[in-house]
Order: structure tokens, then C-alpha cells, then sequence
């Protein structure tokens, strides 16, 4: 498509078979998993077995039997109901964080890319600032001072989230914006907006696309990470990270309260992960046959 | 070369300033009065209003950020909220064992990642090649607040080879130090083994072939050096990955670091603990991060024309 006649439709992921197909047997088990985990999330009142809030402190961690396949925890709440319902959690923070992250990110990068100059390098520097703080540490900051609740989970992980897709869009802007079929759109008379999103934003968006899967298993491990530290959903929330905080104090009695959520947030981050990787290896030409284990 | 650090040490300077306007700003982002939250709602009104001017936030926002930015100069990174203790006394008792953390995590890091990219690249599309990226994929999804309960469940309890939490001997260090340095440990598998695949196309690699050098000489003394130049550059990025994960793997394992306090600091919301923590941990990383571009520029004169 390099240099080619203008492309007034590009068409970012191929034929919808044709993919599919082509993604490798990774990312298709990947992607398998993945939508499992969406179908146990949309179904989890009907595939719960018990009320995930439900309390029998007479029962409480009972290790797993035939009523309670994954066993049951402090409350004596089944986990499978909980790790159905925490599937809902996990899903809708991970799809929230990365949409208003992609959003943010795109408009930033295709601003500071296009445009250049000082708003370029002020925009950059403030992205640098938040690259300063590693991994997770500003997210523990600011929901430590803003209180634990899901809502400034999804608040803090997207403050950061944003700075990756910025930096993507951004330099592929920078490259895109010299290309003859920008140059003709300019020449035309087009207007900036115009430009920007019929003409820039579609060659960008199967980059963000890839970057958007692993956002998401990196926001699913960090909601989890979170909620670990006990800075995430208030306790008795059934989310996953809450789960492995109280599955933390009963380790040793009862290691199947923190065993069955780390396995469920292992696989659905493993699930990404491999989708992403597909996507990745398919939609850049350069990469194929190069990572992956097929 | 030396202009080569002035100029990154100049575009430093601002990243510095924003980081600690931010760590600053992060005690005015509290909804409400945060000395009602540090001190709780039965607090006495001359205990409140000592702590007020204490923290300063008696007087305008610019007085205080000129109050703290002087302070930090100084290196005073004022007072805990809770022990009375300077927070910089605090973070400096907690240093060694966050350092020891840190260099267990990444002697296991490379400890794994060499050996296993460097098979993997050798065999190409072998089964080894195979199991190794399966490995490292799996690496990088398992959360360490789950591999690291895992680990002390199968070696503390089960096996009792080792203890289940708390710094002393080295025998205490090995199971945090696995928690922590496998992601990265995973994704430094798959970079040398790509950066490795490169290197072995390249011609100095057949030239060395050519003139009838050993296949392990070849790989050890031409190809991998090359191949680790990419390596160092992620290694140094990553380091916040190990500083971030060291804060988790501190909580999985009660070790006594920088992490550990961060989060005594968060649960009784010493707020001046939790901004010291937080910005020294930036400091280091931001620190870390010179240091790398400075390497890499050395090791690679290419860089330090662009």
C-alpha cells in the first residue's frame, strides 16, 4: 500500500475470513479463550450457580466439592459465581480504560503529530513527566489519595493508559502526514479536521488496534494488581483482584480462594495477549514468522 | 560524548521539575481535607491545626510548592505523618532491601532470559524454540501477586525448602527475587532471541563462519555481544517494571523495602511518606534510565549522532 494511488477506503484488517483465518493457531486458540470469557461475563446470572454476595459463615472456605466446583471463600460465597461476575468487572474495566485511553491518546497524537512545533514539544514533555513514574506507581498514587473505588481505578489507569497511544499515533502521523495522499488532501483545499479523520485516522487505527489488545490485558492486570493491594474495589466486591487481597490472609488455610481468580486473570491476560500477538504479526508484514510460537 | 550527556542531562531538567510538581500536587488531588484523613474525624482542633502548618497547608498553594521545592534541594523530604521520623530516614533504611530486591530480580531476569533466547535463536521453528517462547509467553501473563503465593505455597509450605516471608539470609531472598524477575525474565527471552536471530543474518556472522571459527565462538564471541546492544536498552526500561513489581512482590513477601513502606504509608494515610515514596522511586527510575541512553550511546557510537 506504500506510495500507492490515494486510498480512499483502507482497509486496515483485511477480508473478516480471510483473518481469521490468517491470525495462526495462537491467536485463534487465543481468541477462542477470549470469547469464552466474554460469553461466561454476558451470561454470568444465568451460569452463576449461587448469589456471589451470598454469606454462610457456616461454610465459609470450604475447599472445592461438587456444589461448589472452585470451592467457596471467607463469606462462604461460591467462586465460580464470583469469578463469573468478577469476569464482568474485569472485561468492562479493561474495554472502559483503554476506549477513553484510545480516545484521549488518538486526539493527542494525531494533534501533536500533524501539527508539530511547540505544541508538539509541550505535549511530549508532559508525556514524558507521566513516563517518568514506572509501571503502576502512579496509579497506586493516585488512587491512594483519591480513595479505593472503582470508578478512580478506571480514572487512574486511564490518566496514564493515554501516553501509550499518543506516542504510537503520534509517530506514525509524523511519517504519514508527508505522503502524497495527504499532500493531495492539502493541496485540495481539505480542511485539517477533514484530513486528520478521512485521511490520517484510518491508516492508524491496526496499530491502535493491536495496542488496544494488549491495553486491555495490561489494565486486566493492573485492576487486578490494584485491587491486590487492597487499593481497587471495596472488599466483598467480586472482582478479581479483591478476591486474590482476601485470598492473601488465607493463604495457608485455604489456598484455593487465591488459586482459581490468579488462574482466571493468568488465562483471559494469556487470551489477550495471544490475540494481540496475531493481530500484530499479521497486520505488520515485517514481523511475520518472527515472534510467536507457532 | 560528553555533549552527548549534557544534552540529555538538558532535557532532563524539565521531566525533573514536572515530576516533582506532580508528586506535590498529589497530596491537593485528596477530596476534602486531608488532615481530617490523616488525623480521623475525632481528632483534636489543636492537633489538627499543628498539623496544618506543619504540612503547610495553612498557607497559599505557590508558598508551599517554594517551601517543598527548597526542601527537596536540601534533600528534606519533610516529616511522617505517624512516626515523627524525617520520610528521607525512612526511605533510606528501606534502600538496601529494595536494592538487594532489585538485583535478585534482575540476576534472575538475565539468568533465564540469556540461556533460553539464545537456545531459542539457535534452533529456530525447533521444538526448543517452541517450549522456550511458550515459556516466556506464559511469563508474561502470570501476575506476580499470584506467582509469588504460588511459589511460597509449593517451597515454603509443601516442600519447606524455604522461608515464607521476611528478609535475612540469602535463602529469603530466592523466592521473592523469582516473582520478581520473571516477566521480565519472559519478555527479555523473546528480545534476544529476535535481536540474536538479526545478528546471526548479518555478514560479520558468515564472514566468521567463513574463516572456520567454532559454532560456539561464533555465537559467543561475534553474534551475541552485538545482540545484547538492543538488550541493554530494554533492560534499563524495564527496570521500572521491576521497580513497580517490586512494590507487589515487597507485599507478597513482607519485604521490608521502599515498596512495603509506600504501602504501611498508604494504609494510614501518612501522606508525606506516600509523596517521598513515590517521588524517590521516579527519581531512581528516571536515573536509571540516563544511565542506559548513556551506555547505549557508548556501546553504540550511532546513537550519539542521531
Amino acid at each position: 500500500m506504500k506510495g500507492s494511488a490515494i486510498p480512499t477506503k483502507p482497509s486496515p484488517v483485511g477480508g473478516r475470513r480471510r483473518w481469521l483465518t490468517a491470525l495462526g493457531p495462537a491467536a485463534r486458540v487465543g481468541a477462542l479463550g477470549l470469547a469464552l470469557f466474554v460469553v461466561a461475563a454476558l451470561l454470568a446470572p444465568w451460569l452463576a450457580t449461587s448469589d456471589p454476595l451470598e454469606i454462610r459463615l457456616e461454610e465459609q472456605l470450604r475447599p472445592p466439592s461438587v456444589d461448589h466446583p472452585l470451592g467457596q471463600d471467607g463469606n462462604g460465597a461460591d467462586i465460580l459465581s464470583r469469578l463469573l461476575f468478577g469476569a464482568r468487572i474485569s472485561l468492562s474495566i479493561g474495554l472502559t480504560v483503554v476506549l477513553i485511553s484510545a480516545f484521549i491518546g488518538i486526539t493527542v497524537g494525531l494533534i501533536s503529530g500533524y501539527y508539530g512545533g511547540p505544541l508538539d514539544s509541550l505535549l511530549m514533555r508532559f508525556v514524558d513527566i507521566l513516563l517518568a513514574f514506572p509501571g503502576l506507581l502512579l496509579a497506586i498514587a493516585l488512587v491512594a489519595v483519591l480513595g479505593p473505588a472503582l470508578s478512580n481505578v478506571v480514572l487512574a489507569l486511564a490518566a496514564l493508559g493515554w501516553v501509550g497511544f499518543a506516542r504510537l499515533v503520534r509517530g506514525q502521523v509524523m511519517v504519514l502526514k508527508e505522503r502524497p495522499f495527504v499532500l493531495a488532501a492539502q493541496t485540495s483545499g481539505a480542511s485539517d479536521g477533514r484530513i486528520l479523520l478521512l485521511h490520517v485516522l484510518p491508516h492508524v487505527l491496526s496499530p491502535v488496534l493491536v495496542q488496544a489488545t494488549f491495553g486491555i490485558a495490561g489494565v486486566v492486570l493492573a485492576e487486578s494488581s490494584l485491587g491486590f493491594l487492597g487499593l481497587g474495589a471495596p472488599p466483598g466486591t467480586p472482582s478479581w483482584g479483591a478476591m486474590l487481597s482476601e485470598g492473601r490472609d488465607v493463604l495457608f488455610i485455604a489456598p484455593h480462594v487465591s488459586i482459581f481468580p490468579g488462574l482466571a486473570i493468568l488465562l483471559l491476560v494469556l487470551a489477550l495477549n495471544f490475540v494481540g500477538d496475531g493481530l500484530r504479526d499479521h497486520l505488520d508484514p515485517r514481523r511475520q514468522g518472527l515472534g510467536g510460537t507457532s | 560524548m560528553v555533549i552527548f550527556i549534557l544534552r540529555r542531562l538538558g532535557q532532563l531538567l524539565p521531566v525533573l521539575l514536572g515530576v516533582v510538581t506532580l508528586v506535590f500536587l498529589l497530596l491537593h488531588f485528596i477530596p476534602g481535607d486531608p488532615v481530617d484523613l490523616m488525623l480521623g474525624e475525632q481528632a483534636m482542633a489543636t492537633d489538627r491545626q499543628a498539623l496544618r502548618s506543619a504540612l503547610g497547608l495553612d498557607q497559599p498553594l505557590w508558598k508551599q510548592y517554594g517551601r517543598y521545592l527548597s526542601g527537596l534541594v536540601r534533600g528534606d523530604l519533610g516529616l511522617s505523618v505517624h512516626s515523627q521520623r524525617s520520610v528521607s530516614a525512612e526511605i533510606w533504611s528501606r534502600f538496601p532491601a529494595s536494592f538487594e530486591l532489585m538485583v535478585g530480580g534482575l540476576v534472575v531476569a538475565l539468568g533465564l532470559a540469556l540461556p533460553l533466547g539464545t537456545a531459542a535463536a539457535l534452533r529456530p521453528r525447533s521444538w526448543i524454540d517452541g517450549g522456550a517462547m511458550a515459556v516466556s509467553f506464559l511469563g508474561v501473563s502470570i501476575p506476580n501477586f499470584w506467582l509469588g503465593p504460588l511459589l511460597i505455597l509449593a517451597f515454603a509450605v509443601h516442600l519447606d525448602w524455604l522461608p515464607v516471608s521476611g528478609r535475612g539470609t540469602w535463602q529469603h531472598l530466592v523466592l521473592p527475587a523469582i516473582t520478581l524477575g520473571t516477566a521480565m525474565a519472559a519478555m527479555l527471552s523473546r528480545l534476544v532471541r529476535a535481536s540474536l536471530l538479526d545478528a546471526l543474518g548479518d555478514d560479520y556472522v558468515r564472514t566468521a563462519r567463513a574463516k572456520g571459527l567454532t559454532a560456539s565462538r561464533v555465537v559467543l564471541g561475534h553474534a551475541l555481544p552485538n545482540a545484547l546492544i538492543p538488550v541493554v536498552t530494554v533492560v534499563g526500561l524495564q527496570i521500572g517494571g521491576l521497580l513497580s513489581g517490586a512494590i507487589i512482590t515487597e507485599a507478597v513477601f513482607a519485604w521490608p523495602g521502599i515498596g512495603s513502606l509506600l504501602l504501611d504509608g498508604i494504609q494510614s494515610r501518612d501522606y508525606p511518606l506516600v509523596q517521598g515514596c513515590v517521588l524517590v522511586v521516579a527519581l531512581i527510575y528516571v536515573l536509571v534510565n540516563l544511565l542506559t541512553d548513556i551506555l547505549y550511546a557508548w556501546l553504540d557510537p550511532r546513537v550519539r549522532l542521531a
